[in-house]
């Protein structure tokens, strides 16, 4: 079975927030609201300062607490391709996954529904891209099959070296940023 | 130096995670406050005191069906899609502690409402004398009250671990990250429930047995709040920052004044004295307490959403 997953290069990545626009779009995500997100990350002391721009979203961990503190099932893991999902209709909105997500990804839909990225299933189904990654125009994102050691994103992984987010949490995020 | 900016402004979530209010704080002080209502009449059921005119047996269990019910109402107003309330009781999610909770709550009541039975209060018999003949019978049997007895003990031991479990099975927030939650809040809300039972008791060896019992919970429960102190600050990086929110933040004062001061410390000496006959059994210790075990829960729960894995 598939894992999908994203890899992104933070060196061509600029902070042009199409991405966040693309997904506002594709998705309909309301005014306010966000399902991505541009992180500006500077580290070091003056003058030695290293700066890393990217792009942030959920990260369709491999062990989603988010999934695992659900009380109705409406948080998710899905087929093909192993993206975590909401049923909207199943979600009471307790607000739990909101609070397990290390990387605060999540938020309430006005609706009453807890929300998040999708990775664009229903482009994905169809063959496409996410919206984010199909606007991209410095091409750092990159989307596909983290287990298909023939797919783009598992040949980056295996060139470059690569970090996720917090991996002290545990939830072994599948969005992995090229340094 | 690291600074973090984002494009992000969700509401509840940025600059920080503020999703729970006040409503589950409450619902997490009742539930541990009726737990231990229902472990200390179970106690009393199981060791055949029902015969005696006891606060325990004829007021906890009506006023933990109230309480609890409160709690529950507190809980329903904190869900942001209330028309799917019922899809809790459509499954049982096995890793979720909120599932546990949801259906422990529903066993909880059949054991509050069959230890009412046992000693119904004589307002209640008055208004309905079918429920008198019943009390009646329920009472004659001791196996069947020391059944409801125990029903209660081990009810109120799942119901009051749960409302920690329920924080510290949320591995995002470093401040909960401890298994040393359900057993505090269990033995803060023994502690509320023998500090409430102190106050209405009518009789004085009720009155004393009840404030001797707190002493013996405050005494554990800042036991347990040292050892959850330690274990934060022997773990991660993150578990430290969290600590530190205890400990020098901004959630200090009002952690260690209202909850370990006023709501542990400070009663414990007025009990001690009461119980040692150098002063009478007045009503600020017991309300002392259950105005620490609600400041513990604000507390944990607030801090623990303030907690964060990111430096």
């Amino acid at each position: 079975m598939a894992r999908y997953g994203m890899v992104i290069d933070t060196r061509r990545c600029v902070g042009c927030m199409d991405c966040v626009v693309a997904c506002k779009t594709e998705n309909e995500v309301p005014e306010g609201l966000n399902r991505d997100w541009i992180a500006c990350d500077t580290r070091g002391v003056f003058p030695t300062l290293h700066m890393e721009i990217r792009t942030e979203r959920c990260n369709h961990c491999d062990n989603p607490p988010c999934v695992t503190c659900c009380p109705t099932g409406a948080s998710h893991v899905e087929e093909p391709g192993r993206v975590v999902l909401v049923t909207p209709e199943v979600c009471i909105g307790c607000k739990a996954c909101l609070a397990s997500c290390p990387y605060d990804a999540r938020f309430v839909n006005p609706a009453g529904y807890a929300d998040k990225c999708t990775f664009c299933v229903h482009r994905v189904k169809e063959g496409l891209d996410p919206a984010c990654v199909a606007v991209c125009p410095t091409y750092c994102m990159h989307f596909g099959d983290l287990d298909d050691p023939h797919s783009e994103v598992a040949r980056l992984l295996e060139s470059r070296e690569h970090h996720a987010l917090l991996p002290a949490a545990g939830t072994e995020p599948r969005i992995h940023y090229l340094g | 130096m690291r600074e973090l900016i984002l494009t992000r402004h969700n509401d509840l979530i940025d600059p920080f995670v503020r999703v729970w209010s006040w409503e589950i704080p409450l619902y997490l002080f009742l539930g541990g406050w009726v737990a231990g209502m229902m472990i200390i009449n179970g106690y009393f059921l199981l060791r055949g005191r029902h015969r005696e005119d006891l606060c325990v047996c004829s007021v906890l269990p009506g006023l933990a069906v109230v309480l609890l019910s409160l709690g529950m109402l507190a809980l329903f107003l904190d869900l942001e899609h209330k028309r799917y309330v019922w899809r809790l009781y459509t499954t049982f999610e096995i890793a979720s502690p909120m599932s546990w909770g949801a259906w422990i709550l529903l066993l909880v009541y059949p054991a509050l409402l069959a230890a009412a039975l046992v000693r119904v209060p004589p307002l209640l018999r008055a208004l309905w004398p079918s429920l008198d003949r019943l009390a009646d019978t329920v009472s004659a049997r001791p196996r069947t009250v020391r059944a409801i007895g125990f029903a209660n003990v081990a009810m109120g031991v799942l119901l009051g671990t749960y409302t920690g479990i329920l924080l510290s099975g949320l591995g995002a927030r470093p401040l909960w990250g401890s298994a040393l939650l359900g057993p505090l809040f269990l033995l803060s809300g023994l502690s509320s429930a023998a500090a409430f039972t102190h106050l209405v008791a009518r009789h004085a060896e009720e009155r004393v047995l009840l404030a001797k019992s707190d002493n013996v919970f405050l005494l554990v429960e800042l036991f347990l709040i040292a050892l959850f102190l330690i274990g934060l600050l022997s773990a991660s990086e993150a578990h430290i920052r969290a600590a530190r929110l205890l400990l020098g933040g901004p959630y200090t004062a009002v952690f260690w004044v209202f909850v370990v001061g006023l709501g542990i410390v400070v009663p414990l000496l007025v009990q001690s004295l009461a119980v040692g006959h150098r002063i009478r059994h007045t009503a600020l210790a017991p309300v002392l307490v259950l105005g620490g075990g609600l400041a513990l829960r604000f507390v944990i729960v607030y801090a623990g959403q303030f907690s964060h894995w990111a430096g």
